[in-house]
């Protein structure tokens, strides 16, 4: 019998703790397949945050490290300088890398650091329960913004892929959501690409995916997923906002 | 507490007053001394004067500090002002009455006054001014031998092309001469 | 032997490379910015990795970083510094990570002054940062040990997995004398734990988060144990004239220097008096303190802050001995007004 579809190798056998119908398995996979396609898993080695996917080192079969809250662009750059042939992933929520860790972001993608940077935009803080986060759209109801995010008072929602690709230190720089097929094929794609640029030595990447966060938004895992392409992407296009030619 | 000897040198930075200082404490090492070096540092060094203070002994030095050394060389004004009243008691003055224009107002101190700027004019060498001042100021307390002294200048100078060893040089010893002829 | 003049902060960081320190990550900030000026000379052509670092912040997570891939690595800042870097020093504790880290200390709080100053020792010797840790905090009291020092520091932060911190005043960093080269560190330490890409092994992962409440306890008791075990065997002091001392001055760093002296004046004068110098500020070396307390009468603790390792003195004491304070922050006390204290307290005490 041949097995036509299995757990890749840089995945664990560990069973995630994630929600039903939250993005972060999906996007895990993702990366996870390209690792394994590239063959890089044991020359691979991830910074995960503080935030939902604070346990992604439970679930990525290489070296991991978990960071401090928003300090996994500073802890990547070290270990990127000092092992300039391992490839460096740090997996980042918009929590951590919109708010409390713009100063490592900004500066990591400013000095071309060669690491590659997975950014899961879900609109809020999920595992603190739902706080307003930089991201979190006008209007939308949070526990830390709970009469809606208004202008006068939070003023607007950050947008970290544009922001980015305006450093010349960014190589590639792209944003995709995992609301469909077709989307998430593109997201597996500007994940390989982003690592490939990397692997040339071109400078930073990022890849800012659109997710869903049903428990904190409060939808159903399909509903969510109609909310993020209604109200979410068309706030942050996406597409591809920096590409460096090698 | 006197087997320690401290020099403070002061004036503006851009005089060579740290570099004067630390000289002094390369010769000073190369002559098998005991010796501490230390500047004024950060915000203090901005504007105002520099400073630096060096310690020789012939033992273990043990405070590199001194609110009251027994030696100051005094490049300028601003420097006269704020050390003099610092000096220990029947200690030494050096002063460069090129740049101040008034007397020490204590009568306890032993007061060595030469023109240092005219001097170096004289032997065509403005950057030489610390040289010429250190080079009278060893002549006349013998602190370190002259002759030492001008041994150590390639030591300390490594590095430097022989041009320039020759300018301090007879810098340094254009303030011996002075100091033989007027002190 | 041959001596060469280096300033402290350059011997520290010469002493550094020495040992074998491959990356060092830092922030401008008077007065330790010539450690880091020094290693962006040095560090490109040995090989080495510098950044300057956005932040404090980024800096320390630098060394995080750094560390977990088994390099030698190291940062120095001074005071306001320091209290940004404590939440990276946490995490490395916690992760028990070996580093370096330098505090050329200066005068606070808040931005305070830059003049030098002992008033981080709190900070220093009770971990600084958040949870139950410690770091070994090495004081030294001149150029020479500012080099062997840094060997030595990267050496205990091998042996037992512990971030190193060295504390010295700024005094210490600009101060310049003749010191002995040292010989560089040659032998390699081997570290299995090191994240490097699993080629070949099992990954290896580093956290420091513990969710569940046994393996929170777990992990504390051992880091406790550990901290006993440096406790155990680090401490160390340099007692001088104590033997038959009636006042035991007790002071560290530049500060141990200067009270020498006037401990010798003291003694000139009939006073018998004697210093003990702590050389590690953590592990604290309380048997020290006990054992020149034989004789003793008083202790003075001269510290240039506003009285912080005296309380140190005063745990080793139980009691025993009353323990005075001597202490400026802005200046740094002088032989002389040192030894008037020390007179004082003589006479008080019909010593």
């Amino acid at each position: 019998m041949k097995k036509v579809f299995q757990r890749p190798e840089s995945l664990t056998e560990a069973r995630n703790h994630y929600c039903p119908g939250c993005s972060h398995g999906i996007i895990h996979r993702l990366l996870a397949e390209c690792m394994d396609e590239m063959n890089i898993r044991e020359k691979t080695i991830g910074i995960c945050p503080v935030g939902c996917s604070v346990l992604a080192y439970d679930y990525f079969n290489c070296d991991m490290l978990e960071a401090a809250h928003g300090r996994a662009p500073a802890i990547a750059t070290a270990i990127k300088r000092l092992l300039p042939d391992r490839y460096l992933f740090t997996y980042q929520g918009d929590g951590d890398l919109a708010s409390i860790g713009m100063a490592e972001i900004v500066h990591a993608s400013a000095r071309g650091e060669k690491i590659t940077v997975i950014f899961v935009n879900n609109t809020l803080y999920g595992m603190t329960g739902g706080q307003m986060a930089p991201t979190t759209l006008l209007g939308q109801v949070t526990t830390t913004s709970p009469y809606g995010r208004k202008v006068e008072n939070e003023g607007y929602p950050m947008k970290m892929a544009e922001l980015l690709s305006s450093n010349e230190g960014s190589a590639y720089i792209c944003r995709t959501a995992v609301n469909n097929p077709a989307n998430i094929n593109r997201t597996k794609r500007a994940i390989k690409k982003a690592l490939q640029v990397q692997e040339k030595g071109l400078g930073f990447s990022m890849v800012e995916i659109l997710s869903a966060c049903p428990t904190n938004w409060g939808l159903s895992p399909v509903e969510a997923l109609k909310w993020m392409e209604n109200n979410m992407i068309p706030y942050y296009p996406l597409g591809e906002f920096k590409v460096k030619e090698d | 507490m006197d087997r320690e000897k401290q020099v403070l040198f002061a004036g503006f930075g851009g005089q060579g007053v740290l570099s004067m200082g630390q000289f002094l404490t390369h010769i000073a090492m190369n002559a098998g001394k005991e010796v501490t070096w230390v500047p004024s540092y950060g915000a203090e060094m901005r504007g105002g004067t520099a400073n630096c203070l060096v310690t020789i002994s012939e033992e273990e030095i043990s405070s590199p500090l001194t609110e009251n050394p027994m030696t100051a060389i005094i490049m300028n004004r601003p420097s006269l002002d704020k050390y003099e009243s610092r000096i220990k008691a029947n200690g030494t003055l050096v002063i460069n009455s090129s740049m101040v224009d008034r007397l020490p107002e204590r009568e306890d101190l032993n007061v060595l006054q030469m023109p240092v700027n005219q001097i170096a004019a004289e032997i065509g060498n403005s950057k030489g001014a610390n040289m010429i001042i250190l080079g009278a100021y060893l002549e006349k307390t013998g602190l370190i031998e002259v002759e030492e002294a001008l041994d150590y200048f390639g030591v300390v100078f490594k590095g430097k092309n022989e041009k320039v060893i020759e300018e301090n040089k007879a810098a340094f010893m254009a303030g011996v001469e002075y100091a033989r002829r007027q002190w | 032997m041959d001596r060469v003049l280096m300033k402290g902060n350059e011997a520290l960081a010469e002493g550094a490379i020495l040992a074998g320190c491959r990356g060092f990550f830092g922030y401008p900030i008077t007065p330790s910015s010539e450690i880091a000026e020094y290693m962006a000379r040095k560090m490109p052509k040995i090989g080495g990795v510098f950044v300057q670092a956005e932040s404090e912040l980024a800096a320390i997570n630098m060394v995080y970083g750094g560390a977990a891939t088994g390099a030698r690595v190291m940062t120095a800042s001074s005071g306001p510094g320091l209290s940004l870097k404590q939440e990276g020093i946490s995490f490395i504790a916690e992760a028990e990570l070996p580093c370096l880290i330098v505090n050329i200390s200066r005068g606070g709080p808040g931005l305070g002054g830059i003049q030098p100053a002992q008033s981080d020792y709190f900070q220093a010797t009770r971990g600084g940062g958040h949870g139950d840790y410690h770091t070994i905090v090495l004081a030294p009291s001149g150029s020479q040990e500012m080099m062997d020092f840094a060997i030595e520091a990267f050496e205990l932060a091998d042996k037992y997995r512990i971030p190193v911190m060295i504390m010295a005043e700024g005094t210490l960093g600009n101060l310049m004398e003749p010191i002995v080269m040292r010989e560089p560190v040659l032998n390699k330490v081997d570290k299995p734990w090191a994240i490097s890409g699993c080629q070949g092994r099992k990954p290896n992962i580093i956290n420091t988060l513990h969710l569940g409440s046994e393996e929170l306890e777990n992990r504390n008791l051992h880091l406790a144990n550990k901290y006993k075990l440096i406790q155990a065997q680090e401490k160390r002091a340099e007692s001088y004239l104590v033997e038959d001392a009636e006042l035991v001055v007790v002071a560290f760093g530049i500060m141990a220097r200067i009270v020498k002296k006037a401990v010798v004046e003291a003694r000139k004068r009939g006073i018998k008096a004697g210093l003990v110098r702590p050389i590690t500020l953590w592990p604290f070396p309380d048997e020290d303190l006990r054992q020149a307390a034989e004789h003793a009468r008083l202790f003075l603790s001269v510290e240039i802050s506003m009285g912080q390792m005296i309380q140190d003195i005063q745990l080793a004491l139980a009691g025993r001995v009353p323990v005075e304070f001597y202490g400026r922050i802005g200046f740094t006390p002088n032989p002389e007004e040192i030894l008037q204290e020390i007179i004082r307290l003589a006479a008080r005490e019909g010593l």
